[in-house]
């Protein structure tokens, strides 16, 4: 009874160690008679090209673990960007969509049957190609803001240049950790004494006063170097000084956000939606505001509903954003599945580190996520 | 009990199918391409997605090129057949996993042979069919006519996984001047970026910039700078390995060069055989044994020059004719002033 439960659970395990077996094998069989060794030790080799945007400090006499970081920075920063912007639209599209108001809930509608069924390469390409077209050269671009120009090149914005930054970003660290025990201090009080101090406002005032004093007592100046233009050539310009952002990095955002955004806004309509209109109505009937109603009861509830299925759109946003291939942003998939795939011939083991790393990536924001939706969950008493 | 026994030699009898097929594969191993190129009846030949006069398909998906030219003739001198040849475009990137991963056995991609790649990735160059250097493309009403009056903060736009990446910051740094590169996965999106403005300048293979040039929306706002920063042979690429297949490839090459060399063209060749030069006639396989090296019959080299021509038919048919370079420069032959001169085929 015993080996007929265990014999076809070693036997497929078996099998599938064989099949590795025979995969791993064939590729080293292969490799050595092509003459292809297999090792890691390139990546400490010089990379010799150049990328157009990087985080960090970097150009081609780095290393290609160097290149790898670049390449991966670049991966989390448009993810992020991405996440942080679709969730705020999507929130707000979503909220629109159950609106009373005939015009908005369309309006919402019709933006998310538009956007979320067009394929994302093709959303890409249409804000790169399309809309860049449509942007002034940068001699032809006016200001924005007072500071800022939008160009074919990019947006050149003003640069800060910090004096002791390093007391700015402590006074910050120093202001949300007063914050945080404000906040415990004050949930204390109105759960034992039913006292209830406005924490919004207070929170904020810490925030802002505590850096604020730092440019009075602790030596921290603030200042903006302006973006000028340069002329290259006779009809050739750019802008010098201040921060360019490249085009495509905004075309990679918005496509990306404009699209997971959609599935975001249908994820909050089924949450708020997914709860009973008794809870509403009960919720009212002891006195509490509009506002409150949907902070303190339906959003507590709908939250749980909302949080899986997006958590499957934040993963699904930073895979996508590999297609950065397509319109040259230096992610990770261009500058090292790419280019240095490509200059090292290292196809195995590139493939190897980018695929561990997605997944990583991938994992780490799935664990937050499930921490988060535990943490909001009904806890019973 | 009987019912897992049953499975377990299932089981046991596939691997044992697999290893079979392991060392069979191995003791096949000598030229292994060339039999399986024959069985199939076709060259699979890797070419680029799209490149005039190098390999460029037509509307009715004809694909013409002095590389595509260099898979005709193999197919020629193997099959019999300058057309049995199947065509598998491929980008920068791709070309030499689909190459060492046995996709394709002949890359024909305007691809630079050098040191690392000949040395250290599993392939093997087999010749040069166009020397060619890395220049750049500029807008003609920026006034720019040298490479001398680039400034700082210049943006080049270019392709991803080429040597054009590498040769560019060399030489922007060997000049002090600060760039943005701007690298693209596929030569479309580079031309269509830098024609929209993206770009201040636009680099590759003079010969791409030739051919590129003329897709443009407008080719005559567009100059090349006669400026050329690196050297680019250019040339067909085997998997290291199989000799006899990488033979073949080499010699299927240095007959088209060696037959202009001759005058030997497709349409003499019949009466080249006759020829009183030995020379000449071991070129049309009326003389000597030279196929049966490579396991070829006596005529494989004639059927290469009457299916595809000599290699000054090719460059005059796809890069001369259609505009893209009229002038052989370099890929001239070595008795015209040019540096074409290959082995003689003896």
């Amino acid at each position: 009874m015993k080996l007929k439960k265990i014999l076809p659970q070693f036997l497929t395990l078996l099998f599938i160690v064989l099949i590795f077996g025979f995969f791993t094998m064939n590729a080293q069989e292969n490799m050595d008679t092509r003459g292809i060794e297999f090792g890691f030790g390139f990546l400490k080799q010089e990379a010799s090209f150049d990328i157009q945007f990087s985080l960090i400090d970097y150009d081609g006499s780095k290393s290609y673990a160097r290149a790898y970081l670049v390449g991966l920075l670049n991966t989390l920063l448009v993810s992020a960007i991405g996440i942080v912007l679709c969730t705020i639209l999507g929130v707000v599209i979503g909220v629109a969509r159950l609106s009373p108001n005939y015009l908005i809930n369309r309006t919402a509608s019709v933006y998310i049957e538009f956007f979320r069924n067009i394929p994302l390469l093709l959303q890409i390409f249409f804000w790169y190609f399309a809309a860049l077209r449509a942007l002034p050269m940068p001699e032809d671009a006016s200001l924005l803001l007072g500071t800022s120009y939008m160009t074919i090149k990019g947006l050149y914005t003003p640069a800060p240049i910090w004096n002791n930054f390093d007391v700015f970003l402590i006074s910050l660290i120093v202001s949300l950790v007063i914050i945080f025990f404000f906040n415990r201090y004050a949930k204390r009080k109105q759960e034992d004494a039913g006292i209830q101090y406005p924490k919004f406002l207070i929170s904020l005032a810490i925030f802002v006063i505590i850096p604020a004093f730092t440019f009075i007592f602790g030596g921290v100046d603030l200042q903006w170097s302006f973006p000028e233009l340069k002329q290259l050539a006779k009809t050739s310009f750019t802008y010098e000084g201040g921060v360019g952002i490249p085009p495509e990095l905004i075309a990679l955002t918005l496509a990306l956000t404009l699209y997971t955004a959609t599935f975001i806004a249908e994820n909050v309509r089924a949450g708020i939606q997914g709860i009973g209109k008794g809870q509403k109505e009960a919720a009212a009937s002891i006195g509490l505001t509009p506002g409150q109603v949907l902070k303190l009861v339906i959003m507590p509830q709908a939250l749980r509903i909302i949080i899986p299925p997006t958590t499957n759109q934040y993963l699904n946003l930073t895979k996508n954003s590999s297609l950065a291939a397509a319109i040259a942003y230096p992610d990770l998939v261009l500058v090292f599945a790419g280019t240095a795939m490509m200059q090292t011939g290292r196809a195995i083991e590139i493939v190897a580190i980018t695929m561990a790393t997605y997944l990583t990536i991938s994992l780490s924001i799935s664990l937050f996520m499930n921490w988060y939706n535990k943490s909001i969950a009904i806890k019973e008493k | 009990m009987f019912k897992y026994l049953k499975q377990l030699t299932s089981l046991v009898a596939m691997v044992a199918v697999l290893f079979t097929f392991t060392t069979e594969t191995m003791a096949a191993k000598k030229s292994k391409t060339l039999k399986n190129t024959q069985k199939k009846g076709f060259v699979r030949c890797g070419v680029s997605q799209g490149l005039p006069g190098f390999s460029n398909a037509d509307a009715a998906g004809n694909w013409t090129g002095v590389d595509v030219d260099v898979c005709r003739a193999v197919a020629a001198a193997v099959l019999g057949d300058a057309s049995k040849v199947k065509y598998t475009p491929l980008s920068a990137k791709e070309r030499f996993t689909a190459l060492t991963s046995g996709e394709i056995d002949i890359l024909s991609r305007n691809t630079t042979w050098t040191l690392s790649r000949d040395a250290d990735i599993g392939l093997t160059f087999v010749g040069v069919n166009f020397y060619d250097g890395q220049g750049f493309m500029v807008r003609k009403s920026s006034g720019i006519t040298s490479t001398s009056q680039f400034k700082n903060g210049i943006s080049a736009c270019t392709n991803i996984g080429t040597t054009t990446e590498l040769n560019m910051r060399d030489f922007f740094n060997s000049k002090g001047i600060s760039y943005t590169p701007v690298a693209f996965e596929k030569a479309d999106e580079v031309v269509a970026a830098y024609d929209a403005g993206r770009c201040d300048t636009y680099t590759t293979d003079k010969s791409g910039l030739a051919a590129q040039r003329t897709k443009m929306s407008n080719p005559d706002e567009h100059i090349v700078l006669p400026e050329t920063i690196s050297k680019e042979p250019l040339g067909p690429v085997v998997r290291q390995g199989d000799s006899v297949w990488e033979d073949i490839v080499r010699w299927s090459l240095n007959t088209m060069i060696e037959a202009e060399e001759y005058g030997i063209t497709s349409g003499n060749a019949d009466m080249m055989k006759s020829s009183d030069n030995p020379a000449i006639k071991r070129l049309v396989g009326a003389e000597g044994e030279m196929g049966a090296a490579f396991g070829l019959d006596n005529d494989w080299n004639y059927r290469i020059i009457t299916q595809v021509g000599n290699y000054g038919e090719s460059y005059k048919r796809n890069i001369a004719d259609t505009g893209i370079l009229p002038d052989r420069g370099p890929n001239e032959l070595w008795t015209k002033g040019g540096i074409l001169y290959v082995p003689p085929s003896r």
